[in-house]
């Protein structure tokens, strides 16, 4: 077990980042050049220099007044701890990356990192404004590739990355990456899942305990999530979303890039299929994704798809083929109400189909029972 | 000369007894009615001076004061004209009646003093007959009406004009018939079988049915579930003689008895502007609310996101205690609210559904709308009901089942109930502690402790899954609930999470 350590510089760099916040905000424009993870390659002077020159001399100064003491105060009072680049626990991902942080901020189990290579980790990202499909196929992802044994990586925000931590929260191991500090449930919806995270598996980040969140901190958070994991899968995304810049870095990086196919028509999967299009990984469900990264076949994901009777059969094909409603089953079968019903739930508990709040059956990824076991 | 009369005036949905005393004496002429009336009651002066007039008796010149007792109540409505008038006849000396205080009076007068019907006359003969009255005069509209409270003998009127000759014995008017409970009890409203097709929504209206279960219903506009909802009163077994007798007691109260009872269960399907007052009763003094009048009957929300928070937050306690606590300064007013609760939702902004490719809701937008969903009164729903347009097939389709068949299980089902929890009591209303003591096979437990133990369900929901069951089983008449049973509940619960 290693001890997670940080030197008193690497961290001073995390306050200074904090206390740059406001500044950098108006500097990252975004543009070429001055985008936050271009920023972040700089050195301190450099990245003061640029951001707020009037003040260069008085940040530096209180930085560097910061005492060793301090920061370990600091840290413990919020119940986190640190590791820095030049530490041991360091994830691998990290350290050839050009504008790695120079020390994380963590929350939560640091066993995690321990050994963590990129290709024990899988980070998800999509949509906050995720469709009902997206969420569904982020948890499922979620849950078996966490079932796999790999370390789940995703940014706790609304729609996709939300479900992919739910996911894998119940079913194995999830790091959270935020854009503030680790002690900050952001968005505070979150909360409850932020705190469970906390206590079982890791949340992380590069700023430190009390920091704001800012539009820039979430690229430069994007960054940190697509250089730990081996390979990054982009769920749902519209044209222009912060989740394609994730996809981006992990390219730059030579991550392996998957994206989920959606509807052609939908303004939601504009983004995956856009990535498709330009030789992106097809992810139909957690095996491919363990192909793409392992080698095909390296391993497998046991899925027991048990075996249906023949009426249970025709129910699942016609859920298959669109039937989203108790009703629809039962009058596209002939099936009396109470009988629709009780196929449907069978199939629910045996994890073939899954139930909406409003009532909707759909798929899950589950195989279907004649090519199980194949 | 000093009268007392005996009156009621209406509380809420019971009446109240009022002592009317008339002192007619010497000075300055003037009337004067003091026992905090309302302003209907203050222009009671107005009604009782013409009608005497023009009944041929003689209006006292002389000083008249009228006190209502107990001074402490107030007093509303135009109902005590009868017993003012009455009194001050009495008082003046226009009419020797020596039984006058040991009847009860209740009326509205009109100018030429004919009576005219007031609201609440069951409530009134009922508290008469409690009361220790003789006999109660009526208005004669409201004689069959008050002949309901069987033990009190009513005595309809249609003139202020004809008291001498029924107070001397010359006139005898025939006593009214109650009006016929049988109408109530029958299943009245829309039949069922207009539901053509969609048999999972029929099976959840039938389940809702047999263990008074609440019902939410989701669905693009058009798809059926406002006609379900109309439908449910017509498989809900009869009511018994002292439940319609309570519908009676409430609609009489508000004034929509009219000639006769309407027919079946009250069915109220209020807008979804209505504040809490409206949903609940308020006021001063106390009006029954929807609550109340779908009392053993069934409440309709159409549009339940529509509806504003607090009136459904309102809903919530009287839900729970099948009664409408309303509390002003006079005092502390209990109304009767023991409801069905049906609601129906579009499952988004749109109403087409996000599995609809023309749905133009953004992502966000339908996920705070289902958020309402969730919110105040989710808990107190059981069934959750998935309603999608019916395909042409099923329209053109025969008629479905009627009512009455369906009513027929219904009612077999609720008195299995009846006999294992108790007389008037549902599967809905069962506590946990009873409903983990319901009869469960073997496979059907393993199943429900499956679904717990990968806490796909809470322990509240674990309990409605069971409360569920044991209502399907009664409907098929099994003694323990199979493993079929608790499949089609755990389908049919309201899901928490996705």
């Amino acid at each position: 077990m290693v001890e997670p350590r940080a030197c008193p510089d690497c961290l001073r760099r995390s306050w200074l980042l904090a206390q740059l916040g406001p500044y950098i905000e108006r500097t990252a424009t975004g543009a070429v050049g001055s985008r936050s993870p271009e920023l972040l390659r700089l050195s301190n002077e450099d990245l003061v220099a640029v951001a707020a020159p009037k003040l260069a001399a008085q940040l530096l100064g209180r930085t560097a007044a910061l005492s060793e003491q301090h920061l370990a105060t600091e840290l413990l009072a919020a119940q986190c701890w640190a590791c820095c680049r030049h530490g041991d626990l360091y994830p691998a991902g990290l350290r050839d990356a050009p504008d790695a942080p120079w020390a994380l901020i963590g929350r939560g189990d640091p066993g995690l990192l321990d050994g963590l290579e990129p290709f024990g980790a899988v980070t998800i990202v999509g949509a906050r404004r995720a469709t009902s499909y997206g969420r569904e196929i982020a948890r499922e992802l979620g849950r078996e590739l966490a079932a796999a044994g790999m370390v789940v990586v995703s940014g706790l925000a609304f729609g996709v990355d939300a479900c992919a931590h739910r996911g894998a929260v119940d079913a194995g191991r999830t790091i959270a990456v935020l854009g503030c500090g680790p002690d900050t449930a952001y968005p505070a919806a979150h909360r409850s899942l932020w705190r469970r995270i906390c206590e079982k598996d890791l949340v992380l980040s590069e700023f430190p305990p009390g920091a704001a969140p800012w539009r820039w901190t979430f690229p430069a958070r994007n960054r940190i999530m697509a250089a730990l994991a081996g390979m990054t899968v982009v769920v749902e995304a519209a044209a222009r979303s912060g989740s394609l810049i994730t996809a981006d870095l992990a390219a730059d990086l030579g991550r392996d890039l998957g994206a989920v196919p959606g509807p052609v028509t939908s303004r939601a999967s504009a983004g995956p299929n856009n990535l498709l299009a330009g030789g992106a990984c097809v992810v139909r469900d957690a095996q491919d994704v363990l192909d793409a990264m392992l080698g095909a076949g390296v391993k497998r994901i046991d899925r027991v798809a048990p075996a249906l009777d023949q009426s249970l059969a025709e129910v699942l094909a016609a859920v298959e083929m669109g039937e989203n409603s108790c009703d629809g089953v039962a009058a596209a079968l002939g099936l009396s109400g109470p009988d629709a019903a009780t196929a449907l739930s069978r199939l629910e508990l045996l994890g073939y189909v899954t139930c909406s709040t409003m009532g909707l059956y759909s798929r899950t990824l589950m195989p279907s029972p004649a090519s199980a076991g194949i | 000369m000093l009268a007392t009369a005996r009156t009621f005036t209406l509380d809420g949905i019971s009446a109240r007894p009022v002592r009317v005393e008339v002192d007619v004496h010497r000075g300055l002429p003037g009337f004067a009615i003091v026992g905090l009336p309302d302003a209907a009651v203050r222009e009671a002066r107005e009604r009782v001076r013409a009608a005497l007039v023009n009944c041929g008796f003689e209006f006292p010149l002389r000083r008249i004061v009228v006190n209502l007792a107990p001074a402490s109540l107030r007093k509303a409505g135009p109902g005590m004209d009868l017993a003012i008038a009455s009194a001050l006849l009495s008082a003046s000396g226009q009419l020797e009646w020596e039984a006058l205080s040991r009847v009860a009076l209740v009326g509205e007068l009109a100018l030429d003093g004919s009576t005219r019907a007031v609201n609440g006359a069951l409530a009134i003969a009922e508290a008469a007959r409690e009361g220790g009255a003789e006999a109660i005069v009526v208005p004669a509209e409201n004689g069959p009406e008050a002949a309901l409270a069987a033990g009190v003998d009513v005595i309809p009127l249609d003139s202020l004009a004809r008291l001498p000759a029924l107070v001397a014995g010359e006139w005898e008017p025939p006593r009214p018939r109650g009006l016929s409970l049988q109408a109530v009890a029958g299943p009245g409203g829309p039949d069922l079988a207009d539901l053509r097709g969609q048999p999972h929504l029929r099976h959840a209206l039938e389940v809702a049915a047999a263990g008074g279960h609440s019902l939410l219903m989701i669905g693009p506009p058009g798809a059926g579930k406002s006609l379900a909802a109309s439908r449910l009163p017509s498989i809900l077994p009869p009511l018994a003689t002292v439940e319609a007798l309570e519908v009676a007691r409430i609609a009489s109260a508000c004034g929509r008895l009219g000639g006769s009872l309407a027919s079946g269960r009250p069915f109220r399907s209020p807008h979804h502007t209505i504040s809490p007052a409206g949903l609940i009763g308020g006021g001063t003094p106390p009006r029954p609310g929807e609550a109340t009048l779908a009392h053993r009957g069934v409440l309709f929300l159409d549009e339940l996101c529509e509806f504003r928070r607090d009136a459904l937050e309102a809903l919530r306690a009287p839900l729970e205690a099948g009664e409408v606590s309303i509390a002003r300064a006079g005092g502390r007013r209990n109304l009767p609210c023991r409801f069905m609760l049906i609601a129906a939702a579009n499952p988004c902004p749109c109403g087409r559904g996000e599995a609809d490719p023309d749905c133009s809701c953004a992502p966000i937008a339908v996920q705070r709308y289902q958020g309402r969903l969730s919110g105040a009164l989710a808990d107190r729903i059981d069934i959750l009901a998935a309603v999608r347009q019916p395909s042409a097939a099923e329209i053109g389709g025969g008629p479905g089942e009627p009512s009455a068949d369906v009513r027929e299980r219904v009612t077999a089902a609720r008195e299995r109930q009846e006999r294992r929890l108790g007389p008037g009591r549902s599967n809905a209303e069962m506590t946990p502690g009873e409903a983990r003591e319901c009869a469960l096979s073997a496979a059907a437990g393993a199943l429900l402790a499956e679904l717990y133990s990968r806490q796909r369900l809470s322990g509240r929901a674990h309990d409605r899954a069971l409360r569920l069951a044991q209502t399907i089983a009664d409907l098929v008449g099994a003694e323990t609930i199979g493993e079929e049973q608790m499949a089609q509940a755990l389908q049919l619960r309201r899901r928490d999470r996705g």
